[in-house]
């Protein structure tokens, strides 16, 4: 943390100098081979992950590079899996980049580090070994850290930077623990021996390594209650960060509790399962649920993240829970879309976080409640987050929508005969699902609606230019994936079967779901073409449209007539619903969970007490678990170091005499 | 399956549709004209939203200032999905051709793609009737959607899919299942949904001139002219399809089979168009006893429905224990 500031403060914090001077061009050169490299990279990951998941696992041991163990990495497709999509991510943002760099006037330094953090991300999954996986996993939170404060100056950035490297080392203490306790109870260092000697862990040692992995993977992946740092972190870091975090790092996390919790001590109890269940669907409905009522439209997407998490560590659990019982066929359906929707999730979120950058970069703001209008300013960007906010709703023709499906299925045919478990378990998981896809779809239509419809909010949104071609072409890129998973699975398919194959824990030998132009479940009835959907629909709209324009013929030429306004002159963009109202009615049918702080103030004249000068009107959303779980904490924390702060008054003659103690102490025990 | 069979598939779906989309209205003005008959009014007959849309039909193209093609393309989209689910839908027959393509989560999936769209053009007016319309419709849409999926789940359990030709063929063939505790919570919990989402009384009323009290209507207040017309037809689709849905899934007789004949597809048609029409009546007739509710009481009511359909799946899974 001190060394990331340190070395922040020698960047220069002033802007560039504007277009046209030498060193315009240069800063132009630096944007060029940062994010050069960057796409290189995400190319070599795509090619690498492909490679492994459809050939033979690569090992490679450099011994020279860490003393005593040196540095193993061990390839398999499950590693290949998230090192692909890790890959396709940085294609994406790392072409962005070179544009937005140069608006956004990035310091050399932050342009160095985005290709490290990219490295640090591949690394992760690669890492063959403990010593490794921390190595990695320390590098890409120390990336990801120094790159959230790129914009330092802003007190909220290093608010947010404070905040997310307490949690993140929290989390790395606790994975270092379960790592290192694993490592002692399955003799060796390497993730194969350990997963050898799997069968003679005692049950105490699983409990604690599922128990401290879940915390650490889980505060990565921004499962509740160790969420906190994701809606601060996200939308303080610059937006083609935020992507790579939100689409890429959280992944690893999920990473981590499929390779350790699932691969290797997999499938576990009956309440392993049951847990991993339990914390998906609270994040999913919390997550989904802040982000219905948030304004900041990055925090919207940051809380959008720790939903899409929840469905994924839902639809995780219920796999681990099917296969506990036996029921590989469903168990194989829930572990596909919790891979599918990990994908997919990543191709939406990395394309709405780069079109907020766009917007930001544009008109400076994330405050929906200031935006709209950027439809007619900013035609490409808006159907980009459009194609995004489509996905992450969920709906058909939405690159969500696939993964959504085959969870839901999963849940409606998981097998009840004699089971109290499941027969509760499943219906109450369906409807989170259900509520999440439903608030999902109003958080989207807000950010949509509002932020990128009606008409201009503030000076800023009137004023904003469109994104230049580069970051229209990373965002394009981001644009055809969510296409690909939203229209043609299939080509996933191949992918999906290969990785499924690799976690034999969850599934057994059962075959996953075909996921043809037809999507089949093999030995359950139902199925679904998300492609013949899209086609039928679009016959569907033109017949709409033919039949509108029945009696054409006689129609008088169209015209363009004001807005109705009751009557009055004209109506100013003040009148319009912003993003607070819009959300008002859901914030009052959740008052209970999201405790907003809302005061109304009405002042009166001075003359007469029945007219009203001015209402004010202010409304505060805090999160209800920071308050509730970590003011607690930090306090108590805070008044403990007070304590311990009077020990060390600044006097020498006292600390010589804690060190002539210490050292008495010492000499006693060890005699 | 032959040529002949296939052909008689796609001929069934055909007709369906073409009887949604020359039905809808009809429905809508049969409603009207039991209200108007109940509250002591002569009524304007039951043609009489079929010459309304003509006359909309006739009238010039209005585009109000400053909106895009958001506006311009919804009422298509709304119409076109609500075609799609017509088609979708076994309404006279078990076989359409879409079937296998869309099962009820993509059915539910579609309508709420038109509810998207609507929504999405009410905030593109940039007026406040257009925000609040669509502001306190998707709120509703997201309180429906957890109850819509969940009696889907209870209706897919006995069948043991969430095809729909496979959940209405395992309740002609077991009619015994109808009268389960589970089947019967979904049907309270669907009819309830389906009142909220074609803004029916006591959620919404679709004949208010207040804007204040609107919802839908405040949300499409800004069209005019042939676009409104789409507008009205996609929602007097949108209703008498989910009429037809909820009849064929708790009283499929009369459906023709997967592989009808010219008789069995009449018979079909005209099963599902009493079924409908009466219950359109009854939900008109119910509409006179009742007033709108006060819109922060509208959650009370989903909250209601959404446990009976939680209820319902619990019992249907119990049940289906119990007997298997």
């Amino acid at each position: 943390m001190s060394a990331a500031h340190t070395a922040l403060h020698d960047s220069p914090g002033v802007p560039a100098p504007d277009v046209g001077s030498p060193a315009s061009g240069r800063a132009r050169g630096l944007a060029v081979l940062s994010g050069g490299l960057t796409t290189a990279l995400g190319a070599v990951g795509v090619a690498l992950g492909l490679s492994v998941i459809f050939g033979a696992p690569r090992h490679l041991r450099i011994g020279w590079l860490l003393p005593l163990v040196g540095v193993t990495f061990d390839l398999g497709p499950l590693g290949g899996f998230f090192v692909a999509a890790t890959g396709a991510v940085s294609i994406a943002v790392g072409i962005y980049v070179v544009g937005y760099a140069q608006r956004e006037h990035w310091v050399r330094f932050s342009l160095a580090m985005l290709p490290l953090f990219v490295a640090a991300m591949l690394l992760v999954p690669a890492a063959g070994s403990v010593t490794t996986f921390l190595l990695a996993w320390e590098l890409m939170a120390a990336a990801s850290l120094v790159l959230v404060l790129t914009e330092h100056h802003r007190g909220e950035v290093r608010s947010a930077g404070g905040f997310y490297a307490v949690m993140t080392q929290l989390g790395f203490a606790a994975i270092l623990l379960a790592l290192v306790v694993l490592s002692a109870a399955g003799r060796g260092d390497a993730f194969a021996t350990i997963a050898a000697h799997s069968g003679g862990i005692s049950t105490g040692t699983r409990t604690a390594v599922f128990l401290l992995t879940l915390m650490g993977f889980g505060s990565k992946a921004g499962l509740l209650p160790l969420h906190a740092w994701l809606p601060r972190a996200h939308p303080e870091a610059p937006s083609p960060v935020s992507a790579l975090m939100s689409a890429a790092m959280v992944n690893m996390g999920i990473y981590g509790i499929i390779r350790i919790d699932v691969q290797i001590l997999g499938p576990g109890p009956h309440w392993w399962g049951l847990t991993l269940m339990i914390f998906g669907a609270l994040s999913a409905v919390f997550g989904v649920l802040q982000a219905s009522v948030a304004t900041d439209l990055k925090r919207l997407l940051a809380y959008s993240t720790t939903e899409n998490m929840g469905l994924i560590t839902l639809a995780l659990g219920a796999a681990t829970l099917l296969s506990s019982y036996g029921a590989h066929q469903v168990a194989a359906l829930a572990m596909t879309a919790a891979l599918l929707l990990i994908l997919s999730h990543s191709a939406f979120k990395t394309l709405a976080f780069l079109a907020a950058g766009s917007v930001l970069a544009a008109t400076g703001l994330r405050d929906l409640d200031k935006l709209g209008g950027l439809a007619r300013r900013m035609p490409g960007t808006t159907v980009m987050f459009g194609i995004a906010a489509l996905g992450a709703s969920g709906l058909p023709l939405g690159a969500g929508f696939v993964g959504e499906w085959l969870l839901l299925q999963s849940l409606i045919h998981s097998p009840h005969d004699n089971n109290t478990l499941l027969a509760l378990t499943m219906p109450l998981s369906v409807g989170a699902v259900a509520l999440t896809t439903g608030l999902g779809i109003a958080a989207m239509v807000k950010a949509f609606g509002v932020g990128f419809l009606a008409r201009p909010r503030s000076a800023a949104a009137s004023a904003a230019r469109e994104a230049p071609a580069t970051m229209m072409t990373g965002m394009a890129i981001a644009a055809a994936a969510c296409a690909v998973f939203a229209l043609a699975p299939v080509l996933l398919s191949p992918v999906l079967r290969q990785v499924l194959a690799a976690v034999p824990t969850v599934g057994g030998a059962a075959a996953g779901p075909v996921l043809g132009a037809y999507l089949r479940l093999p030995g359950l009835a139902g199925s679904m073409s998300p492609g013949l959907i899209a086609a039928a629909l679009l016959i569907a709209v033109l017949i709409a449209l033919g039949l509108a324009r029945w009696g054409g013929r006689r129609r008088p030429a169209s015209a363009v007539a004001p807005l109705w306004a009751c009557g009055a002159d004209s109506l100013s963009p003040r009148m319009q619903y912003t993003a607070t109202s819009f959300a008002e009615p859901l914030q009052r049918v959740f008052d209970n969970v999201l405790q907003p702080d809302t005061d109304v103030e009405v002042t009166h004249f001075a003359e007469s007490q029945y007219l009203i000068e001015k209402v004010t009107y202010r409304t505060l959303l805090a999160d209800p678990v920071e308050q509730r779980l970590y003011l607690p904490v930090v306090r108590a924390v805070t008044t403990w170091a007070q304590w311990v702060r009077r020990a060390h008054p600044g006097s020498v003659h006292l600390y010589l005499a804690y060190g002539a103690l210490g050292l008495l102490i010492v000499l006693v025990i060890a005699r | 399956m032959n040529a002949t069979t296939e052909l008689a598939g796609l001929a069934a779906t055909t007709l369906q549709v073409l009887a949604v989309v020359a039905g809808a209205p009809l429905i809508v003005g049969g409603m009207r004209q039991v209200r108007a008959r109940l509250e002591g009014r002569a009524g304007g007959g039951i043609g009489q939203p079929w010459r309304d849309l003509r006359k909309q039909l006739r009238k010039q193209a209005i585009t109000p200032a400053g909106t895009t093609v958001v506006f311009g393309f919804a009422p298509a989209v709304v119409a076109g999905s609500t075609l799609l689910i017509a088609a979708i839908l076994p309404l006279i027959a078990l076989g359409s051709p879409l079937d296998s393509a869309a099962d009820l989560f993509g059915v539910v999936g579609l309508l709420f793609l038109g509810t998207v769209a609507l929504t999405l053009a009410g905030l593109d007016t940039g007026t406040a009737f257009g925000g609040m319309g669509s502001s306190r419709e998707i709120t509703i849409a997201a309180l429906v959607e957890p109850t819509i999926l969940l009696a889907v789940f209870a209706l897919s359990v006995p069948g043991h899919s969430a095809n729909l030709a496979a959940i209405v063929s395992a309740t002609a063939e077991h009619p015994g299942q109808l009268v389960s505790p589970g089947s019967l919570l979904a049907f309270v919990a669907l009819a309830i949904v389906i009142i909220a989402e074609t803004g029916r009384l006591p959620v919404d009323n679709p004949s208010t001139h207040l804007e204040l009290t609107m919802i839908h209507e405040a949300m499409v207040l800004e069209y005019a002219g042939p676009r409104l017309a789409l507008v009205e037809w996609a929602s007097g689709m949108r209703l008498t399809v989910l009429l037809g849905l909820m009849a064929n899934l708790f009283l499929p007789w009369g459906i023709a089979g997967a592989h009808p004949s010219v008789l069995a597809i009449l018979i079909g048609l005209v099963a599902i168009t009493v079924k409908v029409a009466v219950l359109a009546g009854v939900l008109a007739a119910g509409e006179v006893f009742i007033a709108k509710l006060r819109y922060f009481r509208i959650p009370e009511l989903l909250a209601g429905s959404f446990l009976l359909a939680l209820l319902a799946v619990t019992a249907s899974y119990f049940f289906a224990t119990a007997t298997n």
